[in-house]
């Protein structure tokens, strides 16, 4: 099976399958059947638009986790100049499956954190998958201070199936870590702009993603559990996944409907590996157009404005409705 | 089946040990080691079980009940109750378990918090229900914390938290991820403020609520042999593909790593936290000498001028103790205070 493909997209990984064969017949032979594959390449677009306009929350979370989908860093190299990885978390070790450090989007400095999965087998390993460690997420919230008393703006990029469930994890206090990094970055005297690009899984996406704006790219999830995990706790059975990611709700259109983040980023068709190009310009235009607006309010205000935005989370009855 | 076995009468083979029952109401059984222990008397332990310490687990209610003083109780956010927002549906509706768990519990959802007294001093108390949807926290819980540490902040009184809870809960989703990012930003600001936070970890105290706000108390109290973590057992297991150290994740281990401060067995819990208060309070006043109030070792107490420090010669003499926080508001109950002896008056 073709890596490009998700199992859904088979009918489109045919059609290109046939493209591909037919360019390899040009070369060859006299007869000229370019117009052939123009008619095939628009139906194919077709049928990929037809596909992805109204695309299942389970389809969406195999998109988010698409294996050629761009990661952290390949949006820092593209969009951002001068950028300085920072290591460690100055206690205990550096953990490869968060990044973080110091580079520039345009003008502006801005300190740039986000998690890191792997491509190939090796480099999987290596990030661990993108599940951060403890000191992955201490390591995230030296760099936020840092950003604080230099008063750099921070760009937040979510993209991890979870905090790491590991026995050295816990014993080095996972739990307080995250909760560390929720505690201060609601009171962080910077602007703090958060995209989830990818996977948000649960708590280990949002031990970096409090602030004052939340964006999702159009194929990213977010959700309190992955869809497998609450499958095989509410429904008994993993293969379930597909009925927990509709219940849960936790596609970029439905969150942006219940009011819990402030934009969604159009992507490519097809998703954001498709162009690469297009995705990261996207990206970069929002992401400079709400630093320009964070970055114009004053630090009182932005920080009255963040921790309203916190304490509004949530939904119940109260009084007579109760 | 031996020979033997085969021999009895059908009615006196007994399978197995496990299956013996415990006959509802008078007896109990501990369920970590298996005695068979008179309820009464459990009562009296405050659930502790009398043979080998297990502390059970209790709900929430019974848990202020055991913690608060008796007198001056008031009920924070009681007129708030969940609701379905995302219209969930597993095996079953959301609705339907809430509609079971608050049936089972008494309780519209699992947290209650409290302003009250704690051997006279007010304080804000909250407590989790895990019997209530295994005290996952929900817009509910988040909603009832933060209303609860606002209370705390108003006032200038400390802020008790009892965890037990499997952690977020599913069935509200991203709103239910959000009030860990809430109740710790709350926490913050109490923190800025100097209202002390304690948190008391309980039997189980996992997920989201373990990586929010039971991490963060000023000061973090552990019950022995209570399960604190992120991810549970379970699933570590499943992805280290190793069996687990001998009482990893238990309190001991905890504290052993860093992560809490205390155990407190749970028949010391009122003496321990007050006097801790006790310690945070009397610390706070001498450096900020502004507070309205000052309490005297007699019990009585009077305002002193807003700016002008304790007597140099009364905390000298150690003597003189501010208690932590408005007591304009709730006028401090001095029988309570010298009943608890060990209340805001130190008695030395």
């Amino acid at each position: 099976m073709d890596l490009k493909f998700l199992e859904f997209e088979q009918p489109i990984a045919e059609l290109e399958a046939k493209i591909e064969e037919l360019r390899h017949v040009g070369f060859d032979n006299q007869i000229n059947i370019t117009d052939e594959i123009v008619k095939l390449e628009e139906k194919s677009r077709k049928l990929t638009e037809q596909l992805f306009s109204d695309l299942s929350a389970w389809k969406i979370s195999q998109v988010s986790r698409h294996p050629l989908r761009p990661y952290t860093l390949d949006y820092i190299e593209a969009m951002c100049e001068d950028f300085n990885e920072l290591h460690g978390d100055r206690a205990y070790a550096d953990d490869p499956a968060i990044v973080g450090g110091l580079a520039r989007l345009d003008d502006q400095p801005i300190m740039v954190i986000g998690q890191q999965k792997g491509r190939d087998t090796k480099e999987k390993i290596y990030r661990n998958f993108g599940m951060p460690r403890p000191e992955g997420y201490r390591k995230a919230l030296r760099l936020m201070k840092m950003a604080e008393r230099f008063h750099l703006p921070i760009v937040c990029l979510i993209d991890t199936p979870g905090a790491y469930p590991g026995i050295g994890a816990e014993e080095r206090g996972q739990s307080e870590a995250i909760a560390r990094n929720l505690f201060e970055m609601s009171k962080l005297k910077t602007p703090i702009l958060c995209t989830i690009i990818g996977e948000g899984g649960s708590g280990g996406a949002l031990a970096i993603g409090v602030g004052d704006r939340l964006l999702m790219l159009e194929y990213a999830t977010y959700s309190v559990i992955s869809p497998e995990g609450c499958a095989s706790i509410l429904w008994k059975s993993a293969e379930k996944a597909e009925l927990a990611a509709e219940a849960m709700g936790i596609t970029s259109a439905r969150l942006k409907e219940l009011n819990l983040i402030d934009e969604i980023v159009p992507e490519p068709l097809g998703g954001a590996h498709r162009d690469r190009g297009k995705m990261t310009a996207n990206l970069k235009a929002v992401l400079k157009r709400h630093l320009q607006e964070l970055m114009s309010q004053n630090t009182e205000l932005l920080l009255q404005r963040r921790y309203e935005r916190l304490m509004s989370y949530g939904a119940y009855l109260e009084g007579d409705n109760a | 089946m031996s020979w033997f076995s085969k021999l009895m009468p059908s009615k006196i083979r007994t399978d197995a040990l496990s299956k013996s029952t415990v006959p509802e109401g008078l007896w109990t059984k501990c369920p970590q080691c298996n005695a068979i222990l008179y309820k009464a008397e459990v009562e009296r332990n405050l659930e502790v079980c009398p043979k080998c310490d297990h502390h059970m687990r209790i709900n929430a209610r019974k848990r202020l009940h055991l913690f608060l003083d008796t007198d001056q109780r008031q009920e924070l956010g009681e007129e708030l109750a969940p609701m379905d927002p995302l219209k969930f549906k597993d095996s079953k509706k959301y609705k339907d378990r809430l509609v079971q768990a608050q049936k089972a519990t008494g309780e519209k959802d699992a947290l209650i918090a409290v302003r009250g007294r704690l051997k006279g001093q007010p304080l804000v108390v909250a407590a989790f229900d895990f019997q209530f949807m295994g005290g996952s926290m929900g817009s509910v819980v988040g909603e009832r914390f933060v209303r609860g540490a606002a209370c705390a902040l108003e006032f200038k009184i400390p802020f008790v938290v009892f965890s037990a809870s499997g952690g977020a809960r599913m069935q509200e989703s991203l709103l239910s991820l959000f009030q860990m990012a809430k109740t710790s930003a709350v926490l913050a600001r109490l923190a800025d403020a100097g209202v002390p936070f304690i948190s008391v970890m309980t039997d189980p105290t996992m997920g989201g609520v373990s990586a929010s706000l039971a991490m963060l108390g000023d000061i973090n109290i552990a019950e022995p042999n209570a399960l604190i973590g992120f991810a549970g057992p379970r699933v570590i297991e499943q992805t280290v593909r190793e069996k687990l150290p001998e009482g990893f994740q238990r309190s001991e281990f905890l504290q052993e790593h860093g992560a809490v401060d205390l155990i407190v067995d749970r028949r010391q819990m009122r003496d321990k936290i007050a006097e801790l208060l006790n310690l945070l309070s009397h610390g706070r006043h001498r450096f900020a000498g502004e507070r309205g109030v000052l309490l005297k070792d007699d019990g009585t107490h009077e305002h002193a001028p807003r700016i002008a420090p304790p007597s140099a010669e009364a905390a000298e003499a150690g003597t003189v103790h501010a208690g932590i926080g408005s007591l304009e508001q709730l006028p401090p109950d001095a029988e309570s205070a010298a009943r608890g002896g060990t209340g805001i008056v130190q008695a030395d």
